[in-house]
């Protein structure tokens, strides 16, 4: 009982002082509760990402009208971009939390097991997608980099100065090397959702036998979606479906 | 039957390691698979040599003592099953058959396949267990226990702490053996007044030793009880709320 007691003063000391959050943070268990909710944030984006895109089928004006109300998106109430820089920030952090936490479980991972298998490990279980979350996560997030600075600094985009982002988005794409990096980060990104989808709800904890089984249905209808809208838009451009 | 077998021999725990081929011949399709190693340490004692280390006590499926990587599969290709309960005939005539301990820091190899699971009873002794005072014995079925928590607390208590989940899980996470243990007692009314303190101190010591789940559900495939990874969300929930809750309390 002695430990118990002083587990309980640690507790009291350290709550007082420390946000919950940081105090999640602490732990491993904790890291993959951040990491499923930062997790959840990106399915969000994601997602209205990817149906905002479809503007892109509606043609030119759709669409620069639809990237301008991004901007003034709530304007006049809030000035100019804040929504816009609002999301931004909480991306941004999100971002850095879930991949710090990755990294930190990955090398804690790698001291549980500092000797490998020598025979041929015969995976049952364990699929393509939940072994490889860690390099499909690198591939988005080398993706991401480029995305931005493609399309949204501008700075390795083929488009000339002052277009539109409608052309600056078909210039890209246009690009056969362009284009097929934005279907492999894609296919990278669905595979990384594959298991994501489905995993969030273990590391939050959401277990009931009766609707266990919509997870891994939402998981792969999710992934469909989000997926299967993002790869159609260079194919599309390819084609010449968009121009 | 005739096989090769193909196993990791090591002297101590700081020695280095290597395989050894032995061929295994006249082998029953009857035999389980220990008795097969039995049968070929009595030969390999009658030529002299040192016969395979292996860990082993009940041989029936119930104490948790044996295990090992058969193949690439902790306690062999067939599923629910300890290695003592693993029978020959789950194997064909030539086949080769490669043999290794656990692989994890958390279960430091002690010689040839035998590994030390001290890193498991660290875990039970920081909550796997309840307070009762002593004194004359409470009459039986006093307290009532719901049927559907009695028989989710039985499933998690079918766990016999073989290590197999961590063997088998690519990240070296306890996590199953750790759920497991955590909602058998969760779960029973004499299990609550320690609930939340259980969680996290079972979680902090399983974290010293073992690495971090990833939901990729090998341990589920390879355990030889078929503790489902429902525990694992189970645990992951009672942690949260045992986190609120220290920052009420506190
Ligand atoms: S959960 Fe299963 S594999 Fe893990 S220690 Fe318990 S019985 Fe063995
Ligand atoms: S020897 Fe007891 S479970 Fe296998």
């Amino acid at each position: 009982m002695a430990t118990k007691v002083s587990h309980g003063d640690d507790a009291a000391t350290g709550s007082r002082r420390t946000p919950f959050l940081v105090e999640l943070y602490r732990s491993a268990l904790g890291k993959k509760y951040l990491m499923a909710i930062t997790g959840v944030i990106f399915l969000g984006y994601v997602l209205a990402h990817m149906v905002g895109n479809l503007k892109l089928y509606q043609g030119p004006e759709a669409f620069n009208t639809y990237a301008a109300y991004l901007r003034e998106m709530l304007y006049p109430i809030a000035p100019e971009s804040t929504i816009l820089n609002l999301m931004r920030t909480v991306l941004v952090i999100a971002l850095i939390v879930h991949v710090v936490a990755a990294v930190q479980l990955t090398t804690m991972n790698r001291r549980a097991r500092p000797e490998s298998y020598r025979s041929k490990r015969d995976y049952i279980a364990a699929d393509f997608a939940a072994r490889t979350m860690r390099w499909t996560g690198v591939i988005v997030f080398l993706f991401v980099a480029y995305h931005l600075a493609d399309l949204t600094w501008g700075w390795v985009n083929p488009a000339e100065a002052g277009a539109s982002v409608y052309d600056k988005v078909v210039a890209s794409f246009s690009v056969p090397a362009v284009a097929a990096f934005y279907l492999v980060a894609n296919v990278a990104l669905g595979f990384h959702l594959y298991h994501g989808v489905w995993s969030l709800f273990q590391s939050l904890g959401l277990n009931n036998r009766r609707f266990n089984h919509w997870r891994r249905i939402l998981a792969v209808a999710f992934t469909v979606v989000v997926v299967g809208g993002n790869l159609s838009f260079p194919i599309a451009v390819q084609v010449g479906l968009i121009s | 039957m005739n096989l090769t077998l193909r196993v990791w021999r090591q002297a101590g725990p700081d020695a280095p390691g290597r395989f050894e081929t032995y061929e295994a011949t006249d082998i029953s399709a009857d035999s389980s698979f220990l008795e097969m190693l039995d049968l070929v340490n009595e030969r390999l004692i009658e030529q002299g040599e040192e016969p395979i280390e292996f860990m082993h006590d009940c041989r029936e499926g119930i104490c948790g003592t044996c295990g090992i990587m058969i193949n690439g599969q902790a306690h062999g290709p067939q599923s629910s099953t300890a290695t003592c309960q693993l029978h020959m005939r789950s194997f064909q005539d030539g086949d080769e058959l490669v043999l290794e301990p656990w692989r994890t820091s958390g279960f430091p190899i002690i010689k040839d396949l035998v590994v030390d699971r001290s890193a498991f009873d660290r875990i039970i002794e920081a909550g796997g267990y309840i307070s009762v005072d002593t004194g004359s014995a409470p009459d039986a079925n006093l307290i009532p226990v719901p049927k559907d928590d009695a028989d989710l607390a039985m499933d998690a208590a079918a766990c016999i702490g073989c290590g197999a989940c961590v063997a088998a899980c690519p990240n070296g996470a306890a996590q199953l053996f750790t759920a497991a243990k955590v909602s058998h007692l969760g779960l029973l009314p004499q299990g609550q007044p320690e609930r939340y303190e259980r969680v996290v101190d079972m979680v902090e010591v399983m974290e010293e030793h073992f690495g971090s789940c990833t939901n990729m559900g090998e341990c589920e495939a390879a355990c030889p009880k078929g503790i489902s990874i429902d525990f694992i969300a189970m645990m992951n929930r009672d942690y949260l709320k045992a986190k609120f809750r220290n920052r009420r309390t506190a």
